[in-house]
């Protein structure tokens, strides 16, 4: 295998892995919350049960999430060094919040699941909201360091070399917050959903309190998530389309720089001919969404050398796939908001929970799309415009043997979680049966 | 400036040493008395794991803010044995926290204890091993002089091996004192003595296998140490304070002891950064990279050095209330709820 090839999946593989459990890490403190705060208003302890059943789940979740971590902290000196140099002292300042909050995260964190009989009630509560606000702000910071990559603020670049850096400016660049907003609802949408799948099929199995109240938490703030959603990919992608157009028409597969511009639903890019075969076009629509007008122009991809084309079908599949599964969430969104204040027996029907077990993974799929059409929508550039990826690689030959490594043990540990996640959800049932 | 952001670089990795250090030593010191300190083991790091682990990250973002050519040159050419040990950190707390909060069975709790523990010992080592090729000065930059050169001599060598073997008995050591004051059963007490025992005296053993590996490698490591006075006063302290450990360890003073570990461990640290400063990475050029050569802009200083110092403001505190918490005299406080 090629090395850069090898260095650019290794890197994909580890982001991928770690998302997942960030974004668990990150929502579930707010779910346990809830559940604590009902139960300390209710005095059900069936609430207690609850959040100390996902206690279990966020400390396995939250472990692998840190050390996952703490390999990418590593692995982007070890794969891309030339631009660690150069990019740290510029985008390193949300990273260093980022420690602090994370930090702030796995103290409370340890008070919070091993501190039950240690602190006194009211401490405790908000010991978890504490785990949840340091989870979103860290969320936060990785992000903005992120979208740095993508809009590059904060410096003069000059033969080769930054000068006059300004890490505040870097922080605070164009894409930092269409892109924390984004990627920060994705995850209580993700992991709202996940959690419902979970308990809706063992709702279904056995209709136990301990489910139907999972069932509410977890809607409640998929649901919210789910239906702004789409509001905040439309911001996000009105961002890309001033600030890396290049990107925006490889989401679409847009070739052709055209006033009054279609939108492309679905097809298959032929990069070639440069045309899209079997899409559905609504015609100006791309325009309207673009910049807010059915008449404006949006440049093609015919605008930029063929070198600097990101690789056009893998960002517009993932793109589609990502809209796809952002849409179907909404409307389960809909269809539990109008069921808790209306039509109170849709969310008792057999298919509503069939629906909802079938959302199980969507939204974590969404989420790969999406930091997909990101990451490899930027493409060839590692910083926009200033670095190309190919010239921050590693000098170290044999990186397809690292790849290997470390997706052998991603695999692994993968497989060991899935199995064991299914184990602590059997017990529930035996475990919590009493309550009814 | 410079100067309190590489206060608290050095600070980051003493306590690294200190905390992290003795939860890798907990796996070892299960390792070696064959599983006997499991339990008292698991229930000392559960809590605080997390957080001692996060002083690694605190180095590393500081050096990649603040010298960001050390990050990159380190992990150019130490990449093999840095991913050793990030393989072994995924691994040992991955298999922590299965034990911890699988269901209870016997198979996989004996396989995810296996795996900690010899990962512990894996990660250790390797650990070590990086810090003897940051020491010793074996690494080019020359990227052009073939593999071994490159990515395998600046590690691959006796003295980087010592310093591998020196850090699993030091962590293990750490461990196994405080183990000792967390242990209640009079039988384990006297098992965990004598395993502290043969660790301080395993200790001074390879402790001058270090010192005589580097020189075998033409590295004057005795002579740096014997010409920085804060050195060698922190030698002969950690020397000194031996005997006082000994004679703690027969009359089983349990605080007494962890201070006086802890104190050994801190001189040992300290010896190091005082003939290291202010290099941070030897090249074998002699080019060596240095604060001053590898610090980052006034502007990024500035930044980083604001938020280290909220930081510090906010998980100093926060981190003693954790240690308050479930360490100190922490067993009155238990509320013996049921759950």
């Amino acid at each position: 295998m090629d090395e850069f090839l090898a260095a650019r999946l290794q890197m994909a593989v580890s982001l991928g892995f770690h998302i997942v459990f960030a974004c668990i890490g990150m929502v579930m403190p707010w779910f346990m919350f809830v559940a604590e705060w009902k139960w300390l208003k209710t005095k059900n302890p069936v609430y207690l049960d609850l959040a100390k059943a996902w206690a279990k789940g966020v400390a396995i979740f939250f472990a692998v999430g840190a050390v996952s971590g703490t390999m990418l902290s590593f692995e982007l000196g070890m794969l891309w060094p030339t631009f660690m140099e150069h990019a740290g002292p510029i985008f390193g300042m949300p990273f260093s919040w980022e420690g602090t909050a994370f930090f702030v995260e796995a103290i409370a964190l340890g008070l919070w699941l091993y501190g039950w009989n240690r602190l006194n009630d009211k401490v405790h509560l908000y010991t978890g909201m504490i785990v949840g606000i340091a989870g979103v702000a860290s969320g936060i910071f990785v992000i903005s360091a992120n979208a740095w990559m993508n809009a590059p603020a904060g410096f003069d670049w000059i033969d080769g070399q930054a000068y006059n850096i300004d890490p505040v400016a870097a922080m605070f660049n164009k894409a930092w917050f269409a892109q924390s907003h984004h990627m920060i609802i994705a995850a209580f949408s993700a992991t709202g959903f996940a959690v419902a799948g979970v308990h809706a099929l063992l709702f279904m199995k056995n209709r136990l309190e301990i489910h139907a109240k999972a069932l509410t938490i977890a809607l409640a703030f998929a649901s919210v998530a789910a239906f702004l959603q789409p509001l905040s990919g439309d911001h996000a992608a009105k961002n890309v389309a001033k600030l890396q157009p290049a990107k925006l028409a490889a989401f679409e597969s847009h070739f052709e720089t055209q006033k009054s511009a279609p939108l492309i639903i679905g097809g298959i890019p032929d990069v070639e001919k440069r045309e899209v075969n079997f899409a559905i076009k609504i015609p100006g629509a791309l325009s309207f969404l673009a910049h807010g007008d059915f008449n404006a122009e949006v440049k093609g991809l015919e605008e930029f050398p063929e070198e600097e084309w990101p690789p056009v079908p893998i960002v517009h599949y993932s793109f589609q796939l990502m809209v796809a599964i952002g849409m179907f969430l909404m409307l389960l969104a809909v269809i539990f908001l109008a069921g808790t204040y209306k039509w109170k027996h849709w969310l008792e029907k057999r298919w509503w929970f069939l629906l909802l077990v079938i959302a199980t993974p969507l939204g974590f799929i969404a989420i790969q799309a999406g930091w997909v059409v990101t990451e490899v929508g930027r493409q060839p550039w590692i910083i926009y415009g200033i670095m190309k990826t190919k010239d921050a690689l590693t000098p170290m030959p044999g990186i397809q043997y690292t790849f290997y490594i470390i997706s052998a043990v991603y695999l692994l540990l993968s497989f060991v979680i899935v199995w064991l996640m299914s184990r602590q959800i059997k017990m529930l049932q035996f475990k919590y049966l009493k309550h009814d | 400036m410079t100067e309190i952001i590489i206060l608290i670089l050095g600070i980051s990795l003493l306590l690294y040493v200190l905390l992290g250090g003795a939860d890798f030593g907990g796996g070892i010191l299960e390792l070696i008395s064959r599983g006997k300190a499991s339990g008292i083991v698991s229930r000392a790091i559960a809590p605080v794991w997390e957080a001692n682990h996060m002083w690694l990250i605190l180095v590393v973002v500081i050096l990649f803010v603040g010298f960001p050519t050390v990050y990159s040159t380190v992990l150019t050419a130490l990449h093999i044995p840095v991913l050793l040990v990030l393989i072994g950190i995924i691994l040992r707390g991955s298999a922590f926290t299965f034990r911890h909060y699988d269901i209870e069975e016997e198979t996989p709790k004996a396989i995810y204890s296996s795996i900690f523990r010899y990962s512990s010992l894996f990660t250790t080592f390797f650990l070590g091993v990086t810090t003897g090729g940051i020491i010793l000065g074996d690494i080019t930059l020359d990227y052009s002089q073939g593999f071994y050169a490159v990515y395998l001599n600046p590690w691959l060598n006796w003295f980087s091996l010592s310093l591998g073997i020196f850090l699993v008995i030091l962590f293990a050591f750490l461990a196994t004192i405080y183990t000792l004051g967390e242990t209640k059963e009079q039988r384990h007490v006297e098992q965990f003595t004598k395993i502290a025992k043969y660790l301080i005296i395993a200790l001074v053993m390879t402790g001058a296998l270090v010192f005589a590996t580097a020189e075998l490698e033409g590295h004057p490591l005795f002579f740096e140490f014997y010409h920085s006075i804060p050195s060698m006063v922190s030698v002969v302290l950690a020397t000194l304070a031996l005997p006082l450990l000994w004679i703690n360890l027969r009359r089983n003073n349990r605080q007494m002891l962890r201070l006086i570990a802890g104190f050994q461990t801190t001189m040992i640290v300290l010896g190091w950064f005082a003939i290291q400063f202010p290099v941070l990475v030897k090249i074998n050029d002699g080019m060596d990279i240095t604060v001053q050569s590898s610090i980052a802009p006034k502007q990024t200083q500035l930044q980083l050095l604001i938020a280290l110092i909220v930081g510090v403001l906010v998980v100093f505190p926060y981190m003693g209330y954790l240690y308050k918490t479930f360490k100190f005299g922490n067993k009155a406080s238990d509320k013996q709820k049921a759950s």
